[in-house]
Parts: structure tokens; C-alpha cells; sequence
């Protein structure tokens, strides 16, 4: 137990060792892990502000019905009591034509305007607010109130709402897709690079095997390489994304003063960053086992 | 005790460098392995620590049949067989010093330990004043005591060298031999290949000793 502890410690030294002989060679493998990583990294950042950005702009699906003009109070009551009645309706609220009229006529912008009109243009209105999980039938249930009495237009204010979710859908596949050909980028970087050790340590290992050094002895120094290396390109990509956000925040910030909302990108989340790094690790692992799977073979007794 | 029964070794490409060859070594005999060359004397040299496998028959080591040994118990058979290589197999790019200690590196001893009978294994074979050495450095003697060195690190209850003596004067030679002497006094199995008759008698002349010769992959009665 001890000696395996020790076999353990020895290899992760030998490990940091390792990298720090080689500096340069070093740091240029993991800059290169760390840009493959950044990529689908930074993206993700970016996805995950749009989606929370999005979900501020608009919580609940809306949808306004306009009655026609000539609609009378039995109407504006028929259609109250079909709105209560629906299930997916969380809301209504009424606006009568005569109010809407009285609060524009008070706006400073159109007051003018509209007092010098003799005839109320406006219809009778229901703002409707639906439960969230009516986004799917919203389109359905808008036909169907179009078809209800004295009901004029019904405008689903919120269809955006479904582009942007369904834009944010496809901008996660995309991210996927990108974070998948850039594991199968990492996991060439360490996969080589681990060759290219077994093959300057070719006479350490034949020696060592002579020696009695069981393969998982053998074997260990590289696979503790390979998850540091992952483990460093790892951390440079968080530090990459985390630089491009300062950066962009600055633009950012600027174009929300014109909108008069203080809307930044922040970082990820401790949970998103660990993740990241544990994956990049993982992956890091992987290729250099592929890789020593591969080349340690020639090392084995011929029969 | 070693013990071959009916062993064939043929390599790939079909050449046979053991024909059926069996013997049996006690425990501490001081045994050589002589020939011409490409006799088969290394080709059974390696068959003990499963460097090569047998095609047919067995070898038995200590009540092992190592021939059907699996891979994963060979390190381990390994660790008790001390082994001098025909071409030495030293790292040049370490030094002396790491040389030896390197078959208790990949064993887990604690490096203190290690370092104390790595010490006393230079100490043994007189390089104790050149563990910061590189190995490059040392003369063809010392660097055939290095590898002695290393197999005796150990502390193997069997020896096998390959050719110790080959390109050494006879001075180098006979210290070496004496090395091997005075580890099989304090009861270590020893077999040595070569085809230096010389070597032969200055350690007959000290210790029992017998001899195998292989002619062509087989013993001769
Ligand atoms: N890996 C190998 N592949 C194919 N043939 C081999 C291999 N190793 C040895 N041989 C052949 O087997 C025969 C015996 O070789 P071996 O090395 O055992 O001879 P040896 O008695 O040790 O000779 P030397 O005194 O020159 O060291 C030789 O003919 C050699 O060419
Ligand atoms: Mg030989």
C-alpha cells in the first residue's frame, strides 16, 4: 500500500518534472488545447448570457384579442366569460376602447392628435397573459379565439419569444457540435505528444520493463501527463473566455447605456468551470490511455 | 532452481535457436553457458526472466512454470532475477547514481532505502565515487560493474549475465569474474554466458563451477 502510494507520488513528480523540462514545448501544447477549448467554451458563455438575457426581456407568452368596433357590453362580457373559462389563461385584463382612448388623448405626443379626432378609432381590448406552458398551443389557441364573436385580430405579442428559443436550441447543438470536433482536436494534441515521449523514452521503458516495472507503472507518468496537460489547456481556456468577456463588457456596456439598461456578460459559473476543466482532464487522460494503449505494445514478450 | 525440460525457441521468420534442449540448475551453483556464436546462449538466457517464450517444452524457475507465466505476474518474477544484458542496456542519459537505482524506483521502495542500497551496490562493485557520473563517462569495465550494479540492487537469489567479459581486457575480466564469485559464495544462483575460456578457469579455480555448451541450439551431453 505504501509503495503503491509512493509509485503513485513518483509518477505525478516525474510528471511535473517532465513538463517543466520542456518548457516551451510545454506551454505551446496547452495554448493549443487551451484555444480548442476556448472556442466551444466562449460560445457556451455567450449561449448561456443570450438565454438569461432572453428570459428577462419576456417571462409569460402574451396575446392581445381586439374586439371589433361595433361590439356591444354583452360581447365584451361573452368574451370575458370564454377567457375564464380557458385553461391555459393565467390573466386577462380589459382595456375598454373609451379608457384607451382617454389614456392616449393624455400622452403629450399624440394628445393633439387625437383630440382633434371627433371618433374614437380604438377597439375594445383583453390583454391576455397565459401560463407559461401554453407556448406550444399559443398559435392553436389564437386561431380559435379568432373565430369568437366580435373578436376583430388577435395578436400573439410574444411568437418572438419561441424564435429566440428556438434560435438559443440551435445555438446549444452548435456549441455541442463544436465542443465535439475540438475533444477529437485535444484528444489528437495529447494522443501525439505521448507518442512522441514514449518514443524519446523508448530505452527507459524497455529498461524499466526489464527491470520488473509493471505496466501500470509504466503507464501511469503518461496518463498523469496527459490529464495535467488537459487539466492546464483546461484552465486556459476558462482564462481566455474570462479575458474575451472583460473585454466585450466594455463594448457591451456601452451599447446597454443607449438602451438605458446596465445588461453585462458575466462569467460562468464556478459548476460550468469546473466542469469544463474536470472534462478537459478527462480528455486529456483518454488520449494519452489511447495513446500508450497503442505504443506500449511493442514492449510486450514475443512468444 | 531453473529447470528446462524439451525447450524449442523459434523465432519469427522460422529460425530455430533452441532444438530441445534440457537441464536443471540447483540452487547457488556458479553455472556457464558456452558456445560459438549464435549458439542459442543468450536466446536461453532470456527465456528465464520471459524476455522470449518458449515454442514447446518448459522452463521451471523456482517452482514456476514462467514458459505459461501471464504477463501481468512477469514483472514480478523479474524483480527476483538479476540480469546483465549482452549489449547492458544502460541509460546514458542519467547518471550513474540513477542508473542503479532505477530497478527500486519502479518497485516503490522509498527512496531513502533505495538510495542506501543503491550505495551499497556501487560500493560493491567500486564505483562509489562515480554516482554523479554519466555512465558515458566510465570505461568499458566500470560501465560492465554498473550494470552489475544495477542487477544486484536487488538483492536477486538469481544472477544471469550475458557475455560480462566481452571486450574487457583480462585484468577487467578477472575482476569481474571475482565479482561473480563472491555473490554465489553468499548463495546466489549465477549463469553466465560466454565464450571466453579464460573467464572459465579463473572462476573454476575459485568455486565449483560447471558448463553448458550449446552447439547449433543444442546441449552437448
Ligand atoms: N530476435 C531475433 N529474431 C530472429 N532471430 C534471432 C533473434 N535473436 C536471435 N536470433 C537468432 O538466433 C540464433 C541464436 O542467437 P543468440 O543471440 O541466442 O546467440 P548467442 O549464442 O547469444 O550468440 P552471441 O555469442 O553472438 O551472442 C542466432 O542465429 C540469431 O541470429
Ligand atoms: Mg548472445
Amino acid at each position: 500500500m505504501m509503495a503503491w502510494l509512493r509509485l503513485h507520488s513518483m509518477a505525478f513528480a516525474a510528471t511535473i518534472a517532465k513538463l517543466a523540462r520542456t518548457p516551451f514545448a510545454s506551454v505551446l501544447n496547452i495554448l493549443v488545447i487551451g484555444v480548442a477549448l476556448a472556442l466551444p467554451a466562449g460560445a457556451y458563455t455567450l449561449l448561456i448570457n443570450l438565454q438569461e438575457a432572453a428570459r428577462g426581456v419576456s417571462s409569460d407568452p402574451e396575446l392581445s384579442i381586439f374586439l371589433a368596433l361595433d361590439a356591444k357590453k354583452d360581447d365584451v362580457a361573452e368574451i370575458d366569460k370564454r377567457l375564464k373559462a380557458e385553461p391555459l389563461v393565467a390573466s386577462a385584463t380589459y382595456k375598454s376602447r373609451e379608457a384607451a382612448f382617454a389614456e392616449l388623448k393624455a400622452s403629450p405626443a399624440l394628445g393633439d392628435v387625437l383630440a382633434a379626432l371627433n371618433q374614437n378609432p380604438l377597439p375594445d381590448a383583453f390583454v391576455v397573459r397565459l401560463k407559461m406552458n401554453a407556448a406550444d398551443a399559443l398559435d392553436r389557441l389564437a386561431t380559435g379565439m379568432q373565430a369568437w364573436p366580435k373578436v376583430e385580430h388577435v395578436q400573439v405579442d410574444s411568437a418572438w419569444v419561441r424564435r429566440v428559443a428556438a434560435a438559443l436550441k440551435l445555438g446549444q447543438l452548435s456549441v455541442l457540435v463544436l465542443a465535439a470536433l475540438l475533444s477529437v482536436a485535444l484528444l489528437a494534441v495529447t494522443f501525439n505528444t505521448i507518442r512522441l515521449q514514449i518514443l524519446t523514452q523508448r530505452d527507459e521503458i524497455e529498461v524499466s520493463k526489464l527491470l520488473g516495472a509493471t505496466d501500470g507503472t509504466i503507464r501511469r507518468p503518461f496518463y498523469y501527463y496527459g490529464a495535467l496537460l488537459g487539466l492546464f489547456g483546461g484552465a486556459t481556456a476558462a482564462l481566455m473566455v474570462w479575458g474575451g468577456i472583460s473585454v466585450m463588457n466594455a463594448g457591451v456596456a456601452d451599447l446597454a447605456r443607449t438602451y438605458a439598461s446596465s445588461f453585462s456578460l458575466h462569467m460562468l459559473a464556478t459548476g460550468d468551470l469546473l466542469a469544463i476543466l474536470a472534462f478537459a482532464a478527462s480528455l486529456g487522460w483518454l488520449g494519452a490511455w489511447l495513446s500508450v494503449s497503442r505504443h506500449l505494445r511493442e514492449f510486450e514478450p514475443r512468444n | 532452481m531453473i529447470e528446462f525440460s524439451a525447450v524449442h525457441k523459434r523465432y519469427p521468420g522460422g529460425y530455430e535457436a533452441l532444438k530441445g534442449v534440457s537441464f536443471t540448475v540447483a540452487d547457488a551453483e556458479l553455472l556457464f553457458v558456452t558456445g560459438h556464436s549464435g549458439a542459442g546462449k543468450s536466446t536461453l538466457l532470456k527465456l528465464i526472466p520471459v524476455i522470449e517464450r518458449v515454442n514447446s517444452g518448459s522452463v521451471m524457475v523456482n517452482g514456476q512454470n514462467v514458459s505459461a507465466m501471464a504477463a501481468r505476474a512477469i514483472p514480478f518474477l523479474r524483480r527476483n532475477i538479476g540480469q546483465i544484458f549482452q549489449d547492458q542496456k544502460l541509460l546514458y542519459d542519467r547518471s550513474v547514481f540513477d542508473n542503479v537505482i532505477l530497478p527500486l524506483n519502479v518497485t516503490g521502495v522509498h527512496p531513502k532505502e533505495g538510495a542506501k542500497r543503491a550505495r551499497a551496490a556501487l560500493d560493491k562493485v567500486g564505483l562509489l565515487k562515480r554516482e554523479k557520473s554519466n555512465p558515458i563517462a566510465l570505461s568499458g569495465g566500470e560501465q560492465q560493474r554498473l550494470a552489475i550494479a544495477r542487477a544486484i540492487v536487488n538483492r536477486p537469489s538469481i544472477l544471469i549475465a550475458d557475455e560480462p567479459t566481452a571486450n574487457l581486457d583480462s585484468q577487467y575480466a578477472g575482476e569481474i569474474v571475482d565479482l561473480f564469485v563472491d555473490f554465489n559464495r553468499v548463495g546466489v544462483t549465477v549463469m553466465i554466458a560466454t565464450h571466453d575460456e579464460q573467464v572459465i578457469a579463473r572462476a573454476s579455480a575459485k568455486a565449483t563451477t560447471r558448463s553448458l555448451t550449446l552447439t547449433q541450439g543444442v546441449l552437448a551431453p
